[in-house]
């Protein structure tokens, strides 16, 4: 087997994995403390590649736009909570789970109405476009690093955030006993508006790192929020530690099976039925997975301590 | 809140001589579409008899769900999956059938492909149900959505049936002397499947079955306790459902002759909830309202603008926020048999 090969995949799939944590983060933030199941989640995701996209060709740098869109994307979740999510919090999951659909449809057509349908590509300064010897001769995109590097940097922020600040007190507060946070005069719309937005900021930023690979496109939310809902039950709802865990394992999971499932299938089976049904059932690994999962600890592999 | 038990009683009347305004309006509503489909074929009006056979199909597939939803209580959130399975049951033996390979379910008899999806549905509804029933809540809206990307993803994969792209239908389903190439007898065909789904649903719903059902959506810890082991016959609806969603698949997929794994993207699967819903979950013909409001309003607004998502969004939003219970609600506090 071709180790640089594996080395580089290996990369690949800690990059999705970094990226569906940035996602998970935000999805069981919400989830935890408002108790509020978020189809438009995703929504956050593609906004946040778009603005990044328009900010990038205005300023005329990709580090720029960045620094520009996340707070942008955070005040789009802003505005969201304040016009329709906040009416949603004493719903029923029912109830949740259609509004915000609705909001991805709107979502969605909106950006189709300002930007177009079709994608748009993100170009990368050229300092962060090349390759960089990693150990040895082994080489690998910069980039990919960089994504990889600034989703462990804030997976390690939001520890910090949620274990040893004030907002982070009242989050584990708000999540265990919401009454008693509010009997103790916090403002607790406020702390959800604020939640909110910076779930929304951690699935824009997601959508912005990985805009300069895929570009920016109409629905690209709406896959891979399925894949984030697989994270959050696999690791248990409402863990922070747990999402972490298995974003990461999600994603060389996934990766790996995509690339290594047909070489392992070719061992015991003719190459032709190797190549019919290893793309069939990587497609369907991770899925699997939380089957498996599901079927030994239906409380996913790190349930969160409260609730 | 979805409508507590007592609904059924008043859909249970609604039938009975002493028709209330929603016995009226299901009455009514069934004519009309059944009627519209005829009256549309005679008039020489092709394009409302395809839209009437996509409604009928719909519905089929909203009753379907409204079983475990509306008198369930679960929140399947993965319900287009079945409308895929069902479609491609009729889609990979018809296209055996005419390029050869697979002998064994190369076929073209419509009576083997209603089997085959509904086995087929079913089999899947019971290995994913048996699953992700051992959740609730939350777990169970996540669960059921992941299993139906599972099976978009793997017929995506499927190259020899067009992966992505989908796979057209060359030869329909050959049901004894039907012709499935008539969109009259199309129509009808879907009609007569969707009176006997309501039918089999009515009778379910007021069963022992459907009201240990209902009791375990009310109560699920009282119903134990009584003695009834919920999870079976949480099971078994859920089986039903798929079932029957399966039959409404390969109507569907003989109807645009075409099946595409877009059939079970989930965003199909919020479309169906919204039928359940916007008509009233947990009454009979709600469903059959709901998808008429849904196929009716993607005609009109995709008419007026190619960004009808962003009206029908804000619909969705709006009725989530301001009409509870859903219209079939609405209609009877105004009738006030409610």
């Amino acid at each position: 087997m071709d180790t640089t090969l594996l080395f580089v995949q290996f990369l690949n799939g800690l990059q999705l994995g970094v990226l569906l944590f940035l996602l998970a983060a935000g999805l069981s933030l919400t989830f935890g403390i408002m108790d509020l199941v978020n189809l438009a989640h995703g929504s956050f995701y593609m906004v946040g590649a778009f603005l990044c996209a328009t900010l990038t060709y205005w300023t005329g740098s990709y580090i720029w736009a960045l620094l520009l869109a996340v707070p942008l994307t955070a005040l789009v979740g802003l505005l969201t909570e304040l016009l329709v999510i906040r009416e949603l919090y004493t719903r029923d999951h029912l109830e949740q789970v259609l509004a915000t659909f609705g909001l991805i449809l709107c979502f969605d057509a909106l950006v189709q109405m300002i930007w177009g349908s079709e994608g748009i590509a993100v170009p990368l300064p050229a300092w962060l476009d090349g390759r960089v010897a990693l150990i040895g001769s082994i080489e690998v995109p910069t980039f990919r690093l960089l994504i990889i590097g600034a989703g462990l940097a804030i997976a390690a922020g939001l520890y910090g955030l949620v274990n040893h600040t004030r907002l982070g007190m009242l989050i584990r507060a708000g999540a265990s006993n919401r009454t008693m946070v509010a009997a103790h005069g916090i403002n607790i719309r406020l702390l959800f508006s604020a939640v909110f937005a910076l779930g929304a900021a951690l699935a824009g930023l997601a959508g912005m790192l990985i805009a300069p690979i895929t570009e920016a496109s109409i629905g690209m939310g709406n896959q891979i929020i399925i894949t984030a809902f697989v994270v959050i039950v696999v690791g248990g709802v409402g863990s922070m530690k747990g999402a972490f865990v298995s974003a990461l394992l999600i994603g060389l999971i996934d990766t790996l099976g995509r690339s290594y499932l047909d070489t392992i299938f070719k061992l015991f089976m003719s190459t032709k039925a190797a190549e019919t049904a290893a793309p069939a059932l990587s497609a369907m690994l991770i899925y699997i997975l939380m089957a498996v999962v599901l079927a030994l600890r239906p409380q996913g592999l790190f349930p969160a301590k409260v609730r | 809140m979805l409508r507590p038990a007592s609904a059924h009683k008043t859909a249970a009347l609604g039938l009975t001589p002493r028709l209330g305004a929603r016995g009226w309006l299901s009455v009514g509503l069934l004519a009309l579409i059944g009627g519209g489909g005829v009256v549309a074929h005679f008039a020489g009006a092709p394009f409302y008899v395809d839209l009437a056979t996509r409604l009928v199909c719909l519905a089929i597939a909203a009753t379907s769900l409204n079983l475990i939803l509306g008198y369930g209580g679960l929140l399947s959130f993965g319900h287009a999956v079945f409308i895929g399975i069902g479609a491609y049951a009729v889609g990979i033996p018809s296209y055996h059938a005419t390029y050869g390979d697979w002998q064994a379910i190369a076929s073209y008899n419509g009576f083997f492909h209603l089997a085959l999806a509904m086995g087929l549905s079913g089999l899947f509804a019971l290995v994913t149900g048996a699953i992700s029933l051992r959740t609730r809540g939350v777990h169970f809206i996540m669960i059921t959505m992941a299993f139906a990307q599972m099976m978009f993803f793997f017929f995506v994969s499927l190259e020899a049936y067009g992966g992505d792209d989908g796979l057209t239908i060359d030869v329909r389903s050959e049901l004894g002397p039907l012709s499935l190439d008539d969109p009259l007898q199309m129509f009808l065909l879907a009609f007569g499947v969707l009176l006997a789904t309501l039918w089999l649903v009515d009778r379910l719903v007021h069963s022992r079955f459907g009201l240990v059902l209902q009791g375990a959506k009310d109560n699920d810890e009282r119903m134990r306790m009584i003695g009834f082991n919920t999870y079976v016959f949480r099971l078994v609806a859920y089986v039903i459902a798929g079932a029957l969603c399966g039959l409404a698949g390969a109507l569907l997929g003989n109807f645009t002759a075409f099946v595409s794994p877009d059939m079970l993207d989930w965003t199909r699967s919020g479309e169906l909830m919204f039928m359940v819903i916007l008509g009233g979950a947990g009454t009979l013909l709600g469903p059959i309202l709901g998808a008429t409001i849904f196929v009716v309003l993607e005609e009109l607004l995709s008419g007026l603008t190619i960004y009808w998502h962003l009206p029908f969004g804000a619909l969705l939003i709006l009725s989530v926020l301001f009409a509870r219970g859903g219209l079939m609600a609405f209609v009877g506090r105004l009738g006030g048999n409610d």
